[in-house]
């Protein structure tokens, strides 16, 4: 558990310290199209992911940087996606919100909301009947749970006892949309109850709790207990995406949320504990802005894509 | 190699029973499925291969395709069925967004190999959300290949050929050919996707067709060869890949065309093989490419109105004077 802890921890700094330079370099204008951050909300791939075998798959959202860092996705290669390089993890042509590396199971982050709930509940499918004892997550957000989609896939899975676990990241936002608007019962644990599953709430602030919680669904998963409907409280530090306005949140709100930080949180239970020190935390944060550092000029310094790359992929 | 002469219905499920039998990878996933689907296609699956491989579905359209994707995505060979064509709108996201794009936007890490089985067309009134004809939304889509056979023969070897295939395929089954028989080889035999067959020969003017409107262009081959007039007919089988060789060599003989769906003339597949024909073609044709198709409403539930917005012989016997009437007009 400790050593988990640990890993944890090197995970969410990794993607704090990537998508901070993102941010930057999207500002700066070196960053073609437009990103979402995963800012805030790094407790919740970390500690799912460290629960997972190598061999498991995940489903991704627009919001997806932190769960193919956190499913280990190299970040040279995320970062050459980023930047449309021939380089990235889909030789640019996917991009932020496509991000995908079948090699390690990360089944694409989706542009379409919710849609990652039903290529889960497929990939669960398979993994049964190949009797493979894999694993699906399919993360998702409060979003994405009032989309058609994430029903049918619920049902389709709790009626097959699929090996699927449903991570719903609640960050109280659908794009602008406080979850209040939109959303009559708000406890999204409920929903668990119509497919006739459980529903479990976390705090998705809380590594440690997130990676209990998750970790005990994934193994009822993997021994054919079926699905769990996993609901990751949480708070998005950004916008919907680097730009936004935010005219639908007030600073004091944002401010409050940013107070609850999860590596900050982490950080003060390892070093309460003994696991961490002052010397290792500055150690962690050093080495993953240097490899950030050494992702951004790797993509920098990458070609673009060969225009014959497209006929290619279009497979006539 | 010998025949039998069976439905169109039989002859798919022929081709699906020697996939399942050879490949453990090929799963099937559908409403009603387990019962042998809406027209008998999938009948005795599921006791050959279990509640497993041959999965009855909630009536939940796009979890039937994304669950396909997912699979396919991850070692399987999905083929989902979508019963009524009309059913697929209920799933555009997983065809369009997921399906047809996940190869692409992965930069070519996998390929989606599955085929979306969905019967189309009018048949005894069944009305305006039952007898329609996507094929143009699918072809229209980067990274769908469309198939549309129009004989058991072509049923049996071209499914063979959409399941093996790499990429998602839409597999279309006209209703009104569904029971109709014909000799389909026994055994194992796949027809390639891309291969345009000559029906009949011709030397007058040719006509293009797929699907039903094969039938109903046969038909008016011979009304046609009655008055002199000799038609080769062009049965395209898929419309992607589209065997545009096999066209243009029928083409530059005849100097005519006359391209035949079911599926509404306006924005339909006709018009991007009038296109295409043109742009090659233009010096050596001697009228404009013609189109015969439905006229633009939805199908409506009168047995004569019906008639009067599906085409069928008469109708393309039609469009065929038409086209050498303007030639000689032009002369």
């Amino acid at each position: 558990m400790n050593e988990k802890l640990l890993e944890i921890h090197r995970t969410m700094v990794r993607i704090r310290v990537f998508e901070e330079r993102v941010q930057e370099l999207f500002l700066a204008r070196r960053l073609p199209g437009f990103v979402h951050l995963y800012l805030g909300m790094e407790a919740i791939a970390a500690g799912v992911c460290a629960a997972l075998r190598p061999d498991d798959y995940i489903t991704s959202t627009h919001r997806g940087h932190g769960h193919a860092i956190a499913k280990g996705v190299d970040l040279d290669r995320l970062m050459a996606e980023l930047y449309g390089k021939e380089t990235g993890v889909c030789q640019g042509i996917g991009g932020s919100m496509h991000v995908a590396d079948f090699s390690l199971g990360m089944l694409g982050a989706n542009g379409i909301v919710a849609a990652g709930c039903g290529i889960a509940a497929g990939a669960g499918l398979s993994a049964a009947y190949r009797r493979s004892q894999q694993v699906a997550i399919c993360f998702f957000g409060d979003g994405g749970i009032n989309k058609g989609t994430i029903h049918e896939s619920l049902n389709f899975a709790a009626a097959r006892k699929l090996p699927v676990v449903y991570v719903c990241e609640n960050n109280r936002y659908a794009q602008y949309t406080a979850i209040e608007r939109t959303t009559p019962a708000v406890e999204l644990t409920s929903r668990a109850y119509g497919y006739g599953i459980d529903g479990v709430s976390v705090d998705g602030n809380d590594a440690a709790a997130v990676y209990a919680t998750s970790s005990s669904a994934i193994e009822r998963a993997r021994a054919g207990g079926g699905p769990t409907l996993l609901v990751a409280d949480t708070y998005r530090f950004g916008g919907h995406f680097v730009g936004d306005a935010e005219e639908y949140r007030t600073k004091e709100e944002v401010a409050e949320a940013r107070g609850r930080d999860p590596i900050a949180r982490l950080e003060a239970r390892l070093l309460d504990e003994g696991l961490l020190d002052d010397a290792v935390r500055a150690h962690t944060w050093a080495e993953a802005a240097a490899e950030v550092a050494a992702a951004e000029s790797f993509a920098e310094s990458s070609p673009d894509p060969d225009p014959a790359l497209l006929a290619a992929l279009t497979r006539d | 190699m010998t025949e039998r002469t069976i439905s169109f219905g039989q002859a798919t499920l022929d081709a699906m029973q020697l996939a399942m039998r050879d490949d453990e990878r090929v799963i099937v996933l559908g409403e009603d499925i387990g019962w042998g689907g809406s027209f008998g296609q999938f009948r005795g699956l599921r006791d050959e291969f279990g509640p497993e491989r041959v999965i009855d579905m909630p009536i939940s359209e796009a979890i039937i395709v994304a669950a396909s994707v997912g699979a396919a995505l991850t070692g399987l060979l999905p083929v989902a069925s979508m019963s009524f064509v009309e059913f697929t709108m209920g799933a555009m996201d997983e065809i369009v967004n997921q399906a047809a794009k996940l190869d692409f936007m992965s930069g070519g890490q996998v390929r989606v190999p599955m085929v979306l089985r969905a019967s189309d067309g009018t048949l005894r009134s069944s009305a305006a959300q039952h007898s329609e004809s996507f094929e143009a939304l699918f072809a229209h889509i980067p990274g769908l290949k469309v198939v549309a056979p129009s004989n058991p023969a072509d049923a049996k070897g071209l499914l063979a050929a959409a399941i093996a295939d790499e990429g998602p395929v839409v597999f279309l089954e006209n209703k009104k050919i569904g029971s109709s028989r014909g000799p389909v080889p026994e055994g194992r035999f796949a027809i390639a996707l891309g291969e345009a067959a000559v029906r009949r020969p011709g030397t007058d003017v040719t006509l293009i067709a797929y699907s039903i409107m094969v039938r109903h262009a046969e038909q008016a081959c011979a009304e046609l060869a009655e008055s002199g007039i000799d038609a080769e007919l062009v049965d395209l089988r898929s419309l992607v890949p589209l065997d545009l060789e096999t066209l243009y060599a029928s083409v530059r003989k005849t100097r005519h065309a006359v391209v035949c769906h079911e599926a509404w003339t306006f924005g339909g597949f006709g018009a991007e093989i009038a296109a295409q024909i043109t742009e090659e073609l233009f010096d050596e044709l001697e009228a404009p490419v013609a189109r015969v198709g439905s006229r633009r409403s939805h199908i409506p539930f009168s047995p004569p109105l019906e008639r009067a917005i599906v085409p069928q012989k008469e109708e393309v016997v039609g469009a065929v004077r038409h086209v050498l009437g303007s030639r000689r007009q032009t002369v």
